[in-house]
């Protein structure tokens, strides 16, 4: 369907938690936008804010010493400061959500098709066996083999990749126009990463919607994302097509990770490019650039904190000359930069 | 096969670990963790273990270093059969033999400072003054990459990195001849991984290090390994030197796990995905025959029936297939 605004707008998305020691930030400035039908990659190491981010445009995050500002809309509406009863008009019915853990989503204590129909439910005035009959379609959809006997297994009895099949059937369930998607395949075996990376590229062909992927892999945003956000110490540090990002990425970061992968293909370096030292304390964040300290390229303009920047909508916060940047990172490459 | 090659530093020879599972001794079933089990591991090679969970890597990783009882079977360490030995006769075999774990939070007593955690193993093999001790512990948190001053410190106010350095240095101490890593890296961020695993390639090369090297990331077990065991319920179904069991895989699990490794490249891109069907098997009632078949595309009746073993199919590259891929 042809429409000119995006399905979700995030902008200048801030969270923070009261501690003893201060006030600490866990996301920053963050802003986006996600068009229907798109997947949007969000990498980062932990600590790097993406998990929270998330949070944040659910309004999950519950705790008193949180303090959330921004703005976050979806399908024009603002969701933030959005009373808990509107919320769940919302969430559930036109976002879905799927977490690393499926055990997090699912209680023991009931069959996955009850826990189906129970969403089902909340959210639409059907009948139980109506309810019924879509939860085993859905259950069909994802993947779950004997779907008929399947909607009366309990969580227990399936093994982590069904469960987690459950879980997105469960997510599914309405129809959202959004999936938030949490690490949903750290947990599992590379075998069954595929079979459910391929679930969620079929989910945006057949029932058209929008996914954002939380993840650590690159390889995993590689395979299913349409465009990808790189966070590092709570900020969004490059934002780009995947193409552009992964043939050229901008950010010294992004190139330090991608060094850190060990390539499946052609000849093994000898070292792999490690970035040096660890990701900065939430609590103890560097003065200017929260990369600064790791970064090869360090110079004096890094002082400062570097706004996300850029043409062609492949944009990095970093103060490196732009056109001079695939010429410093094969350097880095290369090992000719001291780290 | 008859090569000179230098003598192996481990040998298993159908090495077999079961576990009993089930309350009462009329439900007791048996848990095939690693099934016969033959490898040789020779000095100075770094051999990684792949396969899913449950495959049985790290039973067998515990099974290399006697950290479990073996159910039948042998297994030798310079030459000597230590299957059967006392803890006591183990004692001096197990300076020789270290392991380095997954998670080093849970291996690091919480309440203990580093630098007794890092003296620990020369109390127990070595007799040194207090100033010998402190100072090889010095010398081991410099080695890898910690700072003297942080013997003082408790584990718990270390990164997840840190701490995997003092793990490393904890099983390097001795200066043993194998070290066991099993998922040495696979709890920390890439950006970290990276480091560590080049601090293992470099304590490779300064003590002539071998190493088991178990992992379920390929990725990280094709840059780090000389030879590669890919494991499936308990069986090793295909071995060789790393560049041709990742480039030309024969059997047809590893080409499924070969191709389902999701690659941070968007130009080369695997030609075509095998998605495996279903889920692996209850090891509590392994499929009969070979144990891949109920998810193989190549299966055939034959594979129903009969089990296959690892043949020679080039050179040092073994597979467990009646049906391999043509190299």
């Amino acid at each position: 369907m042809p429409t000119d605004k995006p399905l979700l707008v995030v902008e200048n998305l801030c969270v923070s938690f009261r501690t003893e020691g201060g006030v600490v930030p866990a996301v920053s400035g963050v802003s986006f936008s996600l068009e229907r039908r798109e997947i949007i990659g969000v990498v980062g190491e932990s600590g790097s804010g993406k998990s929270q981010t998330l949070l944040a445009i659910l309004g999950l995050i519950s705790s008193p010493n949180a303090v959330v500002t921004g703005s976050v809309r979806f399908l024009g509406q603002e969701l933030l400061g959005l009373r808990r009863r509107a919320l769940d008009a919302v969430r559930g019915r036109q976002i879905g959500m799927i977490f690393q853990d499926p055990m997090t989503a699912l209680t023991p204590v009931h069959t996955i098709g009850d826990q189906i129909i129970e969403q089902i439910r909340a959210h639409e005035r059907v009948s139980r066996t109506a309810a019924r009959k879509r939860a085993v379609d859905l259950l069909d959809a994802v993947g779950l083999p004997s779907p008929d006997s399947a909607v009366d297994r309990y969580p227990h009895q399936l093994s982590g990749g069904m469960r987690q099949r459950a879980v997105i059937a469960m997510a599914l369930s309405c129809n959202p126009a959004l999936l938030i998607a949490d690490e949903p395949t750290t947990a599992l075996d590379v075998t069954v990463q595929a079979q459910i990376l391929e679930l969620i590229g079929r989910l945006r062909d057949e029932f058209g919607s929008a996914v954002i992927l939380v993840t650590h892999d690159l390889g995993v945003v590689a395979e299913v994302a349409d465009r990808v956000l790189v966070m590092y110490a709570g900020r969004v540090v490059e934002e780009g097509g995947k193409g552009q990002l992964f043939r050229e990425p901008l950010h010294p970061y992004a190139w330090g990770l991608f060094g850190s992968i060990p390539p499946m293909h052609g000849p093994r370096p000898a070292r792999l490019t490690a970035i040096p030292g660890s990701p900065p304390k939430l609590s103890q964040m560097p003065q200017g650039c929260a990369f600064g300290p790791r970064c090869a390229f360090r110079h004096d303009a890094c002082a400062a904190q570097p706004s996300l920047g850029g043409a062609g909508g492949h944009r990095s916060a970093c103060f490196l000359p732009q056109d001079r940047r695939q010429e410093l990172r094969r350097t880095l490459a290369a090992g000719a930069v001291p780290a | 096969m008859i090569e000179t090659r230098p003598k192996p530093l481990v040998r298993t020879s159908d090495l077999s670990k079961h576990y009993p599972v089930g309350r009462s001794p009329f439900q007791r079933r048996i848990v095939h963790a690693v099934e016969q089990i033959s490898l040789d591991i020779f000095p100075g090679e770094t051999l990684g273990i792949v396969g899913e969970s449950g495959c049985g890597k790290s039973t067998l990783g515990r099974c290399l270093v006697r950290l479990t009882e073996i159910t039948s079977g042998s297994l030798e360490f310079e030459g000597r059969d230590i299957t059967k030995a006392s803890q006591r006769q183990l004692r001096p075999i197990r300076r020789q033999m270290q392991m380095v774990f997954q998670d080093p939070a849970a291996s690091l007593n919480p309440r203990r400072r580093v630098g007794d955690l890092l003296a620990d193993p020369f109390r127990v093999h070595e007799k040194l003054s207090r100033s010998e001790m402190a100072d090889r512990v010095e010398d081991l948190l410099v080695r890898v990459e910690l700072l003297p001053e942080h013997a003082q410190r408790f584990p718990h106010e270390f990164s997840g990195g840190q701490r995997q350095r003092i793990g490393i240095a904890r099983a390097l101490a001795l200066r043993p001849r194998l070290i066991v890593a099993d998922e040495p890296v696979s709890a920390l961020d890439v950006s970290i991984q990276a480091q560590i695993i080049n601090l293992l390639a470099d304590l490779r090369d300064e003590f002539n290090l071998t190493y088991v090297f178990i992992a379920h990331d390929l990725s990280v077990v094709r840059q780090f390994s000389s030879r590669v065991a890919v494991m499936y319920m308990g069986s090793i179904v295909e071995t060789g030197p790393v560049d041709a069991v990742f480039s030309a895989p024969r059997h047809h699990y590893t080409i499924a796990l070969r191709s389902a490794v999701p690659v941070p490249d968007v130009d080369n891109r695997p030609a075509q995905r095998i998605i495996l069907k279903g889920d692996l098997p209850s090891p509590l009632d392994p499929p009969s025959g070979c144990r891949f078949h109920t998810r193989c595309v190549a299966a055939t009746s034959m594979c129903r029936h009969e089990r296959p073993v690892l043949s020679l199919v080039d050179k040092n590259h073994f597979v467990a297939c009646h049906h391999p891929r043509a190299g």
